[in-house]
């Protein structure tokens, strides 16, 4: 993430901020992408978010790419405790930059909790989208799903195709 | 072979009703789709999926004047619409334009692009802070919703509008910044001061997917609503008052 800060400083002060022109807007958004950081401990899914797995729970998030692409993230929107969630199945969803972008869960399960913090501040998924930005965790109902998940080397390998 | 646009063009469809078939078709139809309607029959406030009515809007005044609330599917603000609103929609694939990433910001640069040989001949046209506006002024929201790999853009122009209406909308506390603190009637122009005909706007967007290089294929009401009858996750919603 310090990396992250480091380019987005770097970005402010050369004048590449939002509304300078479209051609500036998108470098920006290339530079941000060259610094995306993917955490070891986690697996991945092709559709960018996380799974963190705790004996039985696993705990699910974005990406550090994922948060980059959606903009500043204004609202988060989650499942209730208690709802079964499908692998591939839309979970949630983040609004950014007036679009609401679905989210999907990478393994099946149902909802125990869901992160509170998120519904006041939900810039914490830009600022720590491996932390404090998580947003729902689910007790698997097939933990053999983590298994077809990326691993980190294999999902920053798909960030980098992903980046043209 | 160029890829395929299933146009459907509407007059005086509820907004509640486009909402409705937009979200279908996003979800649930496998297309792309663009969606011109020309005017709400009936007047309403639609607020983005995250917009808190309380906030956003004079909720005792508006029920006085018969407008209902509608939560919709896609981002973004909160707008009042009716009759002499203008609506289009795209909904597109990713692959269908692989230049555009299948995120917010690409899809919103895309946009501006796109209209930009629509409204320009008639002002200084730009996208401003995600408004589509002629100098200083917004004539049109947008907003957008994305889902595996499929993307919407939807936009309300206001031909016209009843200053009475506008004051229904209260100041939101997150406003761009080219607003400048503005009241809502100093904020926003009506297009009919700018364009001689309405049908500019919708003729317009046609020709604009075909310079994109699509081809066109004009489809009927009962053929897109199809969709509504598939499973698929709906949220668009109205309100309950209070």
């Amino acid at each position: 993430m310090a990396l992250r800060k480091l380019a987005s400083q770097f970005a402010c002060t050369t004048g590449l901020r939002v509304g300078i022109s479209p051609a500036l807007q998108a470098c920006r958004e290339s530079i941000w992408r060259s610094f995306a950081t993917v955490s070891e401990d986690r697996k991945y899914a092709a559709s960018h978010e996380w799974a963190k797995v705790d004996g039985d729970i696993a705990t699910i998030g974005i990406s550090d790419f994922a948060q980059a692409e959606l903009g500043d993230i204004v609202y988060v929107e989650m499942p209730e405790v208690g709802s079964q969630m499908e692998s591939g199945a839309v979970f949630g969803v983040v609004e950014s930059v007036k679009a609401a972008s679905d989210v999907y869960s990478p393994v099946s399960g149902e909802v125990v909790e869901f992160n509170e913090k998120l519904v006041e501040e939900p810039g914490s998924v830009n600022k720590d989208p491996f932390g404090e930005g998580w947003m729902v965790k689910l007790r698997l109902s097939d933990p053999s799903q983590v298994d077809s998940l990326m691993d980190a080397k294999a999902y920053e390998q798909k960030c980098a195709s992903d980046d043209h | 072979m160029r890829p395929v646009v299933n146009l459907l063009r509407l007059r005086g469809v509820s907004i509640l009703q486009q909402l409705r078939l937009e979200e279908a078709l996003l979800r649930a139809d496998p297309g792309n789709w663009c969606i011109l309607n020309d005017g709400s029959a009936t007047a309403a406030i639609v607020l983005g999926i995250s917009g808190k009515s309380g906030e956003l809007v004079h909720e005792e005044a508006a029920a006085a004047a018969g407008l209902p609330l509608i939560k919709r599917f896609s981002g973004g603000g909160t707008v009042v619409v009716d009759a002499d609103t203008l609506f289009a929609t795209i909904i597109m694939n990713a692959a269908a334009l692989p230049d555009v990433e299948c995120y917010p910001r690409p899809v919103m640069r895309w946009s501006e692009l796109f209209y930009t040989p629509i409204f320009a001949p008639y002002g200084d046209f730009s996208l401003r802070e995600h408004d589509y506006a002629f100098g200083e002024r917004k004539f049109g929201g947008n907003a957008q919703a994305i889902t595996k790999q499929r993307w919407l853009h939807h936009t309300s122009l206001l031909w016209d509008f009843r200053d009475v209406h506008m004051r229904l909308l209260k100041h939101p506390s997150k406003a761009p910044e080219y607003r400048a603190g503005r009241n809502h009637l100093e904020f926003v122009c009506r297009l009919r001061d700018y364009l001689p005909a309405r049908e500019l706007v919708f003729d317009g967007t046609a020709q604009a997917l075909r310079t994109a290089g699509f081809a066109i294929k004009e489809v009927g009401l009962e053929e897109a609503g199809a969709a509504l009858d598939r499973d698929y996750l709906r949220s668009t919603r109205v309100l309950e008052p209070g």
